[in-house]
C-alpha cells in the first residue's frame, strides 16, 4: 500500500539571535491510508513541532525545517501560499487542545463550518450550511439546528471539541492531524470524544497522525505508537506490542512512571532526572544521562534504528540486552 | 524509604496536637459558597460549592475527586479562608476557625499550608528560590538567618541541592523542580496538614512520579496529613486513604480508597471509574458510560444533581435532594443516592446493602 503520509529524516530548529533550539532532530515515519499512529511523548518531546511541520504551521522565519515531509504524494515542504491554502483543511486538517482559543470567538459555529466548506468546496451557502447541520450531527451533538447558531463560549467544552472535530472533517479530509485533543476535557467528556474519533476515523477512513502525553489515550486509539524523546523517535511498533514488551529504557520508564493500580506500598519507579536541554546538540543517546541501562558506548554516537523484530524500532544498543526487573 | 503511614495514625505524639488522636484533624460542616453572576439574570449565583461536609482525620490522605467545575478548587480555598465561606463551618484540632473561642485565620494557615498546580505562577519571579522558602518562617518570626538556614534545609529535603538551585529563579527552573520549591515552602513552617490542589496535575509522566515519591516521603517524615485534590482517578488511589468524590457544588461520595474503587455505590462515581482509559489495547471501552457534559452550577437541576446523566434517575430524584448520610470513622462509605436510601421510594431502592 502507498502510504498517506512519508516523513523522511524531519529536523526542525527555532533560531533567534539568542539561542537555536533542536525541537526535531532528525524524524522518519510513514502512516497509511486508515491507520491511526500515536505520538507520545512528554512535554518539550518535539511531538507537537513534528505535527505542526506537517502542515507547515511553524513560523516560517524562526523554524527551519530539513528533510521531506508527502501528503498524499504532494511536497508539503515545497507548496507555496496558494498550495498550502488548498492543503490546509482540504487535503488535511487539525484539532487542537484548547477548543476555545481554536475557533473564532466572534462567529458562530455554523459560520465557521459554511466558510470552510464554501472556501474549499464552494457551493452555494444553502448547501453549506445543511451540510454543517449534518457534520453537527454526525459528531453527536445535541439539538444540531440550534447549536449552529451558538457561538462558542456558549458551548461547553465537550460540545466545543466535538464542533471542533465537526469543522475538521467538513471537507473530507484523508489526513486528520490531533494534538491533545482529549487533554483539557473532564473524564467522563474525554472517553466520549475519544470513541467519537475513533468510530468517525473508522468509517471515513481516514489517516490519522494523534499526539498525547497520556499512555492510556494512546492505548483506546492507537493502531501503533511512535515515541519521542528529546526530538527523536525512539521506539515505534504496534500499540499493544509496545505496551505489552517495550524495547526502549525510556518507553518502560514510562510505562512504570505512569501510575495505573500500581501496589500502594511501594515507591513508584520513577525515571530520575529531567529531559535534557535541546539548545545543546545531543551526541550520544539523548536518554543515556537518566538511563539505568547505559554503557559508555552509549553516549558514543546517536543510536542507529535496530529492528528486533517485524514492525517493532527501538534506537538503543542494548535492545538485546537483559533488562533489569522493573515493577 | 518505605513511607506510606498505615491506617491507625502514627503513634508518634506531635507535640502541636492538642486534641488527641481521636479528634480529627479538621471537620468541615456544611460549607458553602455562592459566587454572584454578574451578567445573566438577577440574584443568580454560582453554587460552586453547596453544603459541603466531611472529616479529615489524623495522618490520612484524603482524596477530593471530581470533574472541572464541581468545587473542588474553591473548597480548597475554604479551607484555607483564602475565600470566605457564605456559610458553614469548619473545626481544625477541636478548635472552630474565625469564631468566638476558636482560632484565628492566622494561627489556620500556620498549619495548613496549600501547593497549586501552576507552579510558576505561585512562586514570585523576582525573587531567588532560597527567598521565597525563607518568606514564611521570616514573617512568622525567625530571624533572617534562622529562615534562610531552615530554608536551605528544606530545599535539601526536597531534593534540590540549596548552593545549585538556591540562588536561581523561578524560570531558570523546570516545572518538576518548581514544583518542588513549592513543596518546599509549604512544609518550612512546619504545617501539620498540607492541601495538595492538583499539585501533580501539570506535571509531565516521569515527572508526576517522582514528586508523588517524594509527597510519600514528606508525609511520614513530617507527620502530615494531606488533602490530596486531583482530576487522575489513579493518582488518587495509589496516594489517598479515603476518597471524596465531588458533583456539581456537593459530596457524593466518601469512603475508604479500595471501597470506592471496587465497590462504588453512587451512579456518578461508576461513571467516573468507567471513564478511566483501559490501558489496555485489546479491551478498549466501546460505549461511553454516560452521555454529554456536566450541567451549568448556575442553574443546578432540582433534587439530585446528577439525575440529568444518570441511568436510574426517577422521579422521586427529581423531587428530593438525596443525602449523604452520617460517617462514624474511617471505614465508613456513604453515597448521596436515592438507590442506597431504602426509605427513598425509588424503585432499586430495596434489597441493597
Amino acid at each position: 500500500m502507498v502510504p498517506l503520509v512519508e516523513v523522511n529524516d524531519l529536523t526542525v530548529r527555532f533560531v533567534t539571535r539568542e539561542m537555536t533550539v533542536h525541537a526535531v532532530n532528525g524524524v522518519t515515519f510513514s502512516v497509511s491510508p486508515g491507520e491511526v499512529l500515536c505520538i507520545l511523548g512528554e512535554s518539550g518531546s518535539g511531538k507537537s513541532v513534528t505535527l505542526r511541520a506537517l502542515m507547515r504551521l511553524l513560523p516560517p522565519r524562526r523554524a527551519q525545517i530539513t528533510g521531506s515531509i508527502r501528503v498524499d504524494g504532494e511536497d508539503v515542504l515545497a507548496l507555496d501560499a496558494k498550495g498550502l491554502r488548498h492543503l490546509r483543511g482540504g487535503l488535511v486538517s487539525m484539532i487542537f487542545q484548547e477548543p476555545m482559543t481554536a475557533l473564532d470567538p466572534v462567529y458562530t459555529i455554523g459560520h465557521q463550518i459554511v466558510e470552510t466548506i464554501r472556501e474549499h468546496k464552494g457551493g452555494t451557502h444553502a448547501a453549506a450550511r445543511a451540510r454543517a447541520l449534518e457534520l453537527l450531527e454526525l459528531v453527536k451533538i445535541p439539538s444540531p439546528e440550534r447549536r449552529l447558531d451558538n457561538y462558542p463560549h456558549e458551548l461547553s467544552g465537550g460540545l466545543r471539541q466535538r464542533a471542533m472535530i465537526a469543522m475538521a472533517l467538513s471537507c473530507g479530509p484523508r489526513l486528520l492531524l490531533a494534538d491533545e485533543p482529549t487533554t483539557a476535557l473532564d473524564a467522563t467528556v474525554q472517553i466520549q470524544v475519544l470513541i467519537l474519533l475513533r468510530r468517525l476515523q473508522k468509517e471515513l477512513g481516514m489517516g490519522t497522525i494523534f499526539v498525547t502525553h497520556d499512555l492510556g489515550v494512546a492505548s483506546e486509539i492507537a493502531d501503533r505508537i511512535a515515541v519521542m524523546y528529546a526530538g527523536r523517535i525512539v521506539e515505534e511498533g504496534p500499540v499493544a506490542d509496545v505496551l505489552a514488551a517495550p524495547l526502549h529504557p525510556y518507553t518502560r520508564g514510562l510505562l512504570a512512571s505512569t501510575v495505573h493500580g500500581q501496589s500502594r506500598d511501594h515507591d513508584i519507579d520513577a525515571i530520575p532526572g529531567s529531559p535534557p536541554d535541546l539548545r545543546i546538540v545531543p551526541t550520544g543517546c539523548a536518554f543515556a544521562p537518566r538511563c539505568g541501562m547505559a554503557i559508555p558506548q552509549c553516549r558514543a554516537g546517536i543510536p542507529e534504528e535496530r529492528h528486533p523484530s517485524p514492525g517493532r524500532m527501538a534506537r538503543c544498543i542494548r535492545v538485546d540486552a537483559p533488562v533489569p526487573a522493573y515493577a | 524509604m518505605n513511607m506510606l503511614s498505615p491506617m491507625p495514625p502514627p503513634p508518634v505524639q506531635d507535640p502541636r496536637d492538642r486534641g488527641g488522636p481521636a479528634q480529627p484533624l479538621m471537620i468541615a460542616r456544611d460549607l458553602k459558597k455562592h459566587f454572584p453572576v454578574k451578567s445573566g439574570p438577577k440574584g443568580a449565583v454560582v453554587r460552586a460549592v453547596d453544603g459541603v461536609s466531611f472529616t479529615l482525620f489524623k495522618g490520612e490522605t484524603l482524596g477530593i475527586v471530581g470533574e472541572s467545575g464541581c468545587g473542588k478548587s474553591t473548597l480548597a480555598r475554604l479551607l484555607l479562608h483564602l475565600i470566605e465561606p457564605d456559610g458553614g463551618e469548619i473545626v481544625f484540632d477541636g478548635d472552630p476557625v474565625a469564631a468566638p473561642r476558636g482560632i484565628t485565620v492566622n494561627a489556620l494557615r500556620r498549619q495548613v499550608q496549600m501547593v497549586f498546580q501552576d507552579s510558576y505562577s505561585s512562586l514570585n519571579p523576582r525573587m531567588p528560590v532560597r527567598d521565597s522558602v525563607a518568606f514564611g518562617p521570616y514573617v512568622h518570626g525567625k530571624s533572617r538567618a534562622v529562615a534562610r538556614e531552615v530554608a536551605r534545609e528544606m530545599l535539601l529535603k526536597v531534593g534540590l541541592n540549596p548552593d545549585l538551585f538556591g540562588p536561581r529563579y523561578p524560570h531558570e527552573l523546570s516545572g518538576g523542580q518548581k514544583q518542588r520549591v513549592n513543596i518546599a515552602r509549604a512544609l518550612v513552617i512546619e504545617p501539620r496538614m498540607v492541601i495538595l490542589d492538583e499539585a501533580v496535575s501539570a506535571l509531565d509522566k516521569s515527572v508526576e512520579a517522582q514528586v508523588l515519591n517524594l509527597l510519600r516521603a514528606l508525609k511520614a517524615g513530617f507527620n502530615l496529613t494531606y488533602l490530596f485534590i486531583s482530576h487522575d482517578l489513579n493518582v488518587v488511589r495509589y496516594i489517598s486513604d479515603r476518597v471524596l468524590v465531588m458533583y456539581l457544588g456537593s459530596v457524593v461520595e466518601l469512603g475508604p480508597v479500595e471501597r470506592i474503587f471496587t465497590r462504588p455505590l453512587h451512579p456518578y462515581t461508576v461513571a467516573l471509574l468507567g471513564s478511566r482509559p483501559s490501558m489496555d489495547p485489546a479491551h478498549r471501552i466501546e460505549e461511553p458510560p454516560i452521555t454529554g457534559d456536566p450541567p451549568s452550577p448556575i442553574n443546578p437541576p432540582s433534587g439530585c444533581r446528577f439525575r440529568t446523566r444518570c441511568p436510574f434517575a426517577e422521579a422521586v430524584c427529581a423531587a428530593r435532594a438525596p443525602v449523604l448520610g452520617d460517617w462514624l470513622d474511617r471505614e465508613s462509605h456513604v453515597a448521596a443516592c436515592h438507590i442506597h436510601d431504602p426509605e427513598s421510594g425509588h424503585s432499586r431502592a430495596h434489597g441493597v446493602s
